[in-house]
């Protein structure tokens, strides 16, 4: 039976849940679970405060309610297991994560997965700002593990990227992969503006025409080998038009105030 | 308020005073040491521990403009090593450039109780009072730069060695500095003014005012001299980091003569070999000269591998090695005083150049025949945090330890190098000096370094142990000014200690000649330049000599 955590009372001021994980909720029972501590705002609290916890882990970990949008950090740093939550989260979703999977069942905001090494994050809506992100300072981001995000992102999705997989359904803000090591990223809808900027390896690829830097240039329209396995791949969650998997891409190389080693492929048909 | 505190039974190590571990009793009455005391003292046994005075560090950068700049740039350095408050104190965030209140208590968990920051633009003082006074547990005081100042320059130049001292005076006192400091002096201006220009040789007058550094040194050395600050000129020699520097150093030092001088961070400028290629050590030469020159008080700058901070007001210096690492740079103009750039940097093992660095380091230690005229630095955060100072005590007491590391570097750089061959291990009494006794006699801090009565009764105690590492990194007691900071290796209270600065007299005509210059050339109001008193919170004037 999973451990279900359904949620008693709003909270006032954000909250950070980093102990919502399955590596602080193993072996717990429910009465334990609910004496381990959250911050709500600058005060210590528990977690039953907030949530009554039933039942007992057992790889699943399931989070309701009406108003998660304040929980921050729920899954940072987890290594195993499965979070499912109802509703929409707060910031930092999986911070810093290596391994198990979190699935939200509605919107997530800014930093989803922020230097995440491996894992997964699947979003059924939308997510904010700085998806699988380094944190402000830091020249790494995500190192590993994937993002699917079925909605629509905003700005510099996989900043400083090094590794692994962000899959965004619908469109993506500006700025999308920012900063890049290497990596791929799929935007399936359009991309905003400045698309890779400073990237110096990595893949960043979309299925519309988008507007690209000066510093991009273009090398050749062909079909990546690459591409069929990725796509198949993306097509366990997302609807991938057959087109998609037949047709060519324009690649563009950059960018070239760097390494001018990344690449960015649009669909043409 | 303090307490009326005997220390029983302790090892007790005061080399100022000539003890050196003997087993006695110590008493502290109103903040400091005293003989006997008057009413019926709190007793803590001490018996079996280690007790020295408490740490001084007599070169670092904690407080000011650059240093907050240098936590700006590195948010990720914070973020991974939080500093949680407790009961009694405050939070903050650590990194190699920690918050103020983490450097406060950190310092104080090593047992160190006063720090001097080393580089402070007069224009920076007000900011660097502030945070200092922010900056708890321990006293504190800082070095003004001068010696890139122009109109300082201008006055040498013109051969106005009145006017100069009357000026050097007035800066002193309208920035609450404790003694003046020298980098690359007459270096940064032309490097503000030419592309990729600085001066090369201590003889080689800048295109921009026609004074060498020599010349700058000469006047700083005699002008703080006969003003009788505290601690000498504190000087940067030119041409930090580059091969064959140590020609530049040896004729920084013969340029002082018999007067008093203090080389900062010695091993920046310990370099033999060809400019522009590898360096190779001159440890011996600079030791040697040291050795014999009873006038030259110095720091060693040990670097430590692992991650630093570079922050200097050696502009060119820290333009040229953001090459190495491709990574965020500050490079910054300080009106008509100075320059500064910020690099964040790693030493690493297997570099040749960083390995032969802290092999020249560790040299320089163990060449010193005079305990009290070679201070313990890491030039914090530049050659590494002073967190690292248990590790370097460790290295300079533990032959074994020390041979074990040695195999971990970059072999090419120990080849070239004499430190193989160097068994000398210091004993827990030359530790102390270095670290406490040595510095506070080359700051003239009469009351610091030692535990006779009258001291400032600044104390840590260590529990004995045969690893020096785990030793110095955790005392099991420390009292700063009486008051029982650290007991049982937790904070029991809270503490804000003082700033140290000296008050030369000067010739209140001089404002008359430095104000036109000022409202000429800076950017803020002439009265709005001079730091007032209503930012002295608790402070101490140490008198001229
Ligand atoms: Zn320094």
């Amino acid at each position: 039976m999973p451990l279900l955590l359904r949620q008693i009372a709003a909270p006032d001021v954000p909250m950070e849940a980093d102990n919502i994980t399955p590596d602080r909720l193993t072996g717990q029972g429910a009465a334990d679970v609910e004496r381990l501590a959250l911050m709500h705002g600058s005060e210590s609290r528990s977690i039953g405060d907030f949530f009554s916890a039933t039942g007992s882990y057992d790889g699943i970990i399931d989070l309701q309610g009406d108003d998660l949008k304040r929980v921050k950090f729920i899954g940072a740093g987890m290594s195993r297991g499965t979070i499912r939550v109802e509703g929409d989260v707060g910031e930092h979703l999986g911070a810093g994560m290596g391994g198990g999977e979190i699935l939200v069942n509605g919107n997530a905001t800014d930093w989803v997965g922020p230097e995440m090494s491996g894992g997964r994050i699947e979003i059924h809506g939308n997510a904010g700002h700085l998806t699988g992100s380094a944190y402000r300072g830091a020249s790494v981001g995500m190192t590993g593990g994937e993002i699917m995000v079925h909605g629509n992102v905003r700005n510099e999705t996989g900043n400083a990227m090094r590794g692994g997989l962000i899959a965004i359904g619908g469109n993506s803000g500006d700025f999308t992969g920012v900063n890049m090591l290497s990596g791929s990223i799929f935007v399936l809808g359009e991309l905003g503006i400045r698309t890779g900027a400073g990237m110096k390896r990595g893949s960043i690829i979309s299925m519309k025409d988008a507007p690209l830097l000066p510093t991009f240039s273009y090398s050749c329209t062909y079909r990546p080998g690459y591409m069929t396995l990725y796509l198949l791949h993306l097509s366990r969650v997302f609807a991938i038009a057959e087109e998609y998997l037949q047709g060519s891409y324009k690649r563009y190389c950059g960018d070239s105030v760097e390494l001018n080693r990344g690449e960015i492929l649009l669909y043409a048909g | 308020m303090t307490e009326c505190i005997q220390l029983a039974g302790g090892k007790v190590y005061d080399p100022a005073n000539g003890i050196d571990g003997e087993v006695r009793d110590l008493y502290v009455e109103q903040g400091c040491m005293v003989e006997t005391p008057s009413s019926s003292p709190r007793t803590i046994d001490v018996s079996g521990m280690v007790v020295m005075p408490g740490g001084v560090d007599i070169h670092c950068h904690i407080a000011g403009p650059k240093v907050n700049l240098a936590r700006k740039l590195q948010p990720e350095d914070h973020r991974r090593d939080p500093h949680p408050g407790t009961e009694h104190t405050r939070s903050g965030a650590g990194g190699t450039v920690p918050s103020t209140f983490a450097t406060g208590y950190r310092y104080a968990t090593l047992g160190y109780t006063t720090a001097m920051e080393a580089a402070v633009t007069p224009i920076g003082a007000r900011h660097t009072i502030e945070e200092l006074h922010d900056t708890p547990v321990i006293d504190k005081g800082f070095y003004v730069l001068l010696g890139n100042n122009i109109f300082l320059q201008q006055l040498i130049r013109d051969g106005r060695k009145e006017e100069f001292r009357q000026a050097v005076a007035w800066w002193v006192n309208a920035t609450k500095a404790y003694t003046t400091k020298l980098v690359n002096p007459g270096g940064d201006e032309p490097w503000k003014g030419k592309k990729n220009s600085n001066v090369k040789d201590i003889d080689e007058k800048s295109d921009f005012i026609p004074v060498s550094p020599r010349q700058v040194i000469d006047a700083f050395v005699d002008t703080v001299n006969e003003l009788g600050l505290p601690h000498p000129p504190h000087i940067h020699c030119n041409n930090l980091g580059h091969s064959g520097n140590f020609q530049t150093t040896l004729e920084t030092m013969k340029t002082a003569g018999d007067r008093r001088a203090h080389l900062a961070h010695i091993q920046f400028h310990s370099y033999a070999g060809e400019l522009g290629k590898n360096p190779k050590s001159a440890s011996r030469e600079i030791a040697e000269y040291v050795n014999d020159h009873p006038n030259i008080t110095c720091d060693v700058g040990q670097v430590m591998f692992g991650k630093s901070t570079i922050m200097t007001a050696d502009a060119p210096l820290a333009y040229m090695l953001r090459g190495f690492k491709k990574g965020k740079w500050v490079n910054a103009d300080t009106e008509c005083e100075s320059g500064c750039g910020i690099v964040p940097f790693s030493y690493q093992e297997h570099i040749y150049v960083h390995a032969l660095q802290w092999a020249i380091g560790l040299e320089l230690f163990l060449l010193s025949k005079d305990p009290w005229r070679i201070v313990l630095s890491t030039d914090h955060p530049n050659g590494g945090s002073f967190m690292s100072y248990p590790k370097l005590i460790r290295l300079l007491m533990d032959r074994e330890f020390r041979r074990e590391e040695i195999k971990r570097v970059n072999q090419k750089a120990i080849n070239s190098t004499i430190l193989n061959e160097l068994e000398r291990e210091y004993t827990l009494n030359e530790i102390a000096i270095i670290t406490r006794a040595g510095p506070a006699r080359a700051l003239n801090l009469s009351n610091k370094g030692h535990l006779g009565p009258g001291a400032d009764a600044d104390i840590t105690i260590y529990d004995e142990m045969a690893d020096k590492e785990a030793m110095f990194n955790a005392p099991r007691y420390v009292i700063k000014s009486g008051a029982l900071i650290i007991e049982d290796h937790e904070f029991r209270r809270d503490y804000y200690g003082k700033l140290l600065h000296t008050e030369p007299g000067y010739d209140e005509s001089i404002v008359a000649e430095v104000r036109p210059f000022f409202e000429n050339y800076y950017s803020i109001e002439f009265p709005n330049y001079a730091v007032d008193d209503s930012y002295l919170h608790d402070h101490e004037v140490i008198a001229t000599v």
